[in-house]
């Protein structure tokens, strides 16, 4: 059995002429935050979805707790315990926060061909779950668009954990927030990977990223720059591997400005 | 209380579920979507109670005409407002009803079927029917509004072609004397609870005709399948998982979708449901008129729809409920019958049936924004 919970090995992905990925290699260990990162354009996107099973890839090997698999569908994914976190969460905002977190995956009780959704223990499921990681969800039964993107993406991946994933792969989660539900989604992070979780962490934000993370892979233009430790990588270095290092220095000036404001 | 067993007090009181008291009963009521339909009932009924309270409107004959009137809208408005939670529409309610009709008068009369095959028959057309239409959205990803608009047409013309290539006219009589001893017709046009009303007339209860019969003979079957209808939605929205499957359809189809909520099944067979509620009505009329007319059913589509936005879906899906549809078709069968009993001229039915669409359009907005606003 291989040290690391899933491997990435020379991935490539073509779309006709162009080369979306080239030879790109990953590994994340169990109870590890690998961050990915890249501009945009850089191929983060078709990555996450040759890692979720939405794309084959053309070249490489996909290697889960020492097997090589190949992912057919998103479903043989999740079947393996390899749960994606999209940006758009797959949450309804009208619909309760219970009804969210089973949907698809109802528990049900009673006699066959006429089993009712079990909407207490679903309730119950829920508002335990959320109360885990710091949400007073005050009625389980209210409407996920009363929730603040934060709290709704700490629901996203408190469902994907709920449902058996032992590989969450995080598709930018705290894009859209601010700096205190950005914090406050990547402690969740943290705490789930110290539960045993692996985490594939994708961002463009290096200051999100590297707090958080035991390892970075950059990409760039379809190809990955490496993977390092952070132990091998200061926060600067990491932030012109990116891109052009002087604009986000400035950049990185004015963070710290917005964090000392939001803190 | 010291402070800190104070606070220790409030920590238990968060982690109990007797948070669910601090919602209060009015917060809990806003949050339905049939609260706007209920509400609306209410007034209707008040409005007629004084306008029309000693005119016979709400004696037994009287309640049970605009009973039945509402519940032959609410049958086939349940099953759109379920298809609209769903998010999609069906405009081919209206022309399913009246091919549905000719389905089973056709066989019955022209080809020497008995009644309960031709009913089997249109029931069997009736799933064809809402399985293409759902699988035309599905597979195209076209607006269902399109696809239903042409299937609109498509089945009123091919009910009155059909019809006239066959009998050479646009009415099928004759199906009347064929509804005793049918082993399933029964369903579809017996009154129930004849005793009761019988023995209500024999106490003077209830008015009689000169030949000492009750004027109301029983509840007509309409009425019966509305209110079963109705549990039955209820209960696969709010205690299913199939239920929980079509608000998250309708709500987001691609997340419903990421997190394996099969979708294209779940629009289908809701598609298969309005087709299906279109003939239950059509069999009921046809049974009670004796005979099937080609533009049976011309408009019903829309009644249907505007039913179901009073009763509080919205139009973009997920969100709505059965009991509110059944509320919004009890306001608009009310009104219909009731306007007879004032002294307000019958063509402001549909005024008022357009008036009270937008005001519950307007109303559910509201709703919407209050229910998915952000802490």
């Amino acid at each position: 059995m291989s040290e690391y919970l899933i491997e990435f090995n020379n991935i490539s992905k073509f779309f006709g002429k162009v080369i979306a990925l080239k030879d790109v290699t990953m590994k994340v260990k169990k109870g590890e935050i690998m961050c990915l990162l890249g501009d945009n354009g850089a191929g983060k996107s078709t990555l996450i979805k040759t890692l979720s099973g939405v794309h084959r890839p053309d070249e490489g090997e996909i290697i889960v707790e020492g097997n090589k698999t190949i992912f057919d569908s998103p479903k043989d994914a999740l079947d393996m315990g390899i749960a994606t976190v999209y940006q758009d969460l797959a949450l309804v905002p009208l619909m309760s926060v219970t009804r969210n977190f089973f949907m698809g995956r109802e528990p049900q009780k009673g006699i066959p061909f006429l089993k009712t959704f079990d909407i207490e223990k679903a309730n119950k499921v829920a508002a335990e779950r959320m109360g885990q990681i710091g949400i007073d969800v005050r009625d389980p039964s209210q409407a996920v668009g009363t929730m603040s993107g934060g709290e709704r993406q700490c629901l996203a991946i408190s469902r994907a954990i709920y449902f058996g994933a032992k590989v969450l792969i995080l598709d930018e989660p705290t894009s859209a927030l601010g700096v205190h539900q950005a914090s406050v989604v990547l402690k969740y992070i943290v705490k789930a990977a110290a539960d045993g979780l692996a985490v594939i962490l994708i961002t463009h934000n290096v200051h999100h990223a590297y707090p958080v993370g035991n390892s970075f892979t950059v990409l760039n233009r379809g190809k990955s720059l490496g993977t390092y430790e952070k132990k091998d990588l200061s926060r600067e270095k990491l932030l012109g591997m990116m891109a052009g290092g002087e604009e986000l220095d400035k950049l990185e000036i004015e963070l710290k400005e917005m964090n000392r404001i939001n803190n | 209380m010291s402070d800190k067993s104070k606070s220790i007090a409030n920590k238990n009181n968060i982690n109990q579920d007797e948070r669910l008291k601090k919602v209060s009963p009015l917060r809990v009521l806003l949050n339905r979507p049939e609260l706007g339909a209920l509400g609306g009932s209410i007034l209707v009924f008040i409005f007629f109670g004084i306008v029309a309270g000693d005119t016979g409107m709400f004696s037994a004959y009287g309640t049970l005409n605009f009973l039945d009137v509402s519940a032959n809208l609410g049958i086939i408005a349940i099953a759109a407002a379920m298809l609209m939670i769903g998010g999609e529409f069906d405009l081919s309610i209206g022309s399913m009803i009246g091919f549905a009709g000719i389905c089973i008068a056709i066989p019955a009369i022209y080809w020497g079927w008995p009644l309960w095959m031709s009913i089997i028959f249109a029931f069997s057309m009736a799933v064809l029917v809402g399985y293409f239409n759902g699988i035309l959205v599905v597979r195209t990803g076209l607006p269902s509004f399109i696809v239903t608009l042409a299937m609109l047409f498509i089945l009123r013309g091919l009910t009155l072609a059909i019809t006239r290539l066959i009998t050479g006219r646009t009415q099928v009589p004759g199906l009347r004397v064929l509804i005793e001893d049918d082993p399933i017709a029964w369903i579809f046009a017996t009154d129930t609870f004849k005793g009761l009303f019988n023995w209500l007339g024999s106490m003077n209860l209830i008015a009689l005709r000169t030949d000492g019969t009750p004027l109301a003979t029983g509840i007509p079957p309409s009425v019966l399948w509305f209110v079963g209808l109705t549990i039955l939605a209820t209960y696969i929205l709010m205690k299913t998982r199939y239920g929980n499957w079509i608000f998250a359809a309708g709500g987001d189809k691609n997340g419903a979708t990421n997190v394996g909520v099969p979708v294209g099944r779940v629009k289908i067979s809701l598609f298969i449901g309005t087709a299906v509620a279109s003939t239950i009505f059509a069999t009921i009329q046809v049974l009670d008129a004796g005979s099937a007319d080609t533009m049976r059913g011309t408009l019903k589509e829309l009644e249907a729809i505007a039913a179901a936005v009073v009763g509080g879906c919205l139009l973009t899906g997920g969100y709505g409920s059965a009991i509110g549809a059944a509320f919004g078709a009890l306001i608009f069968g009310t009104v219909s019958m009731g306007i007879f009993y004032t002294d307000v001229d019958t063509d402001w039915f549909k005024v008022f049936l357009g008036a009270m669409m937008l005001i519950a359009v307007i109303f559910n907005n509201y709703i919407r924004r209050k229910v998915t606003e952000s802490k």
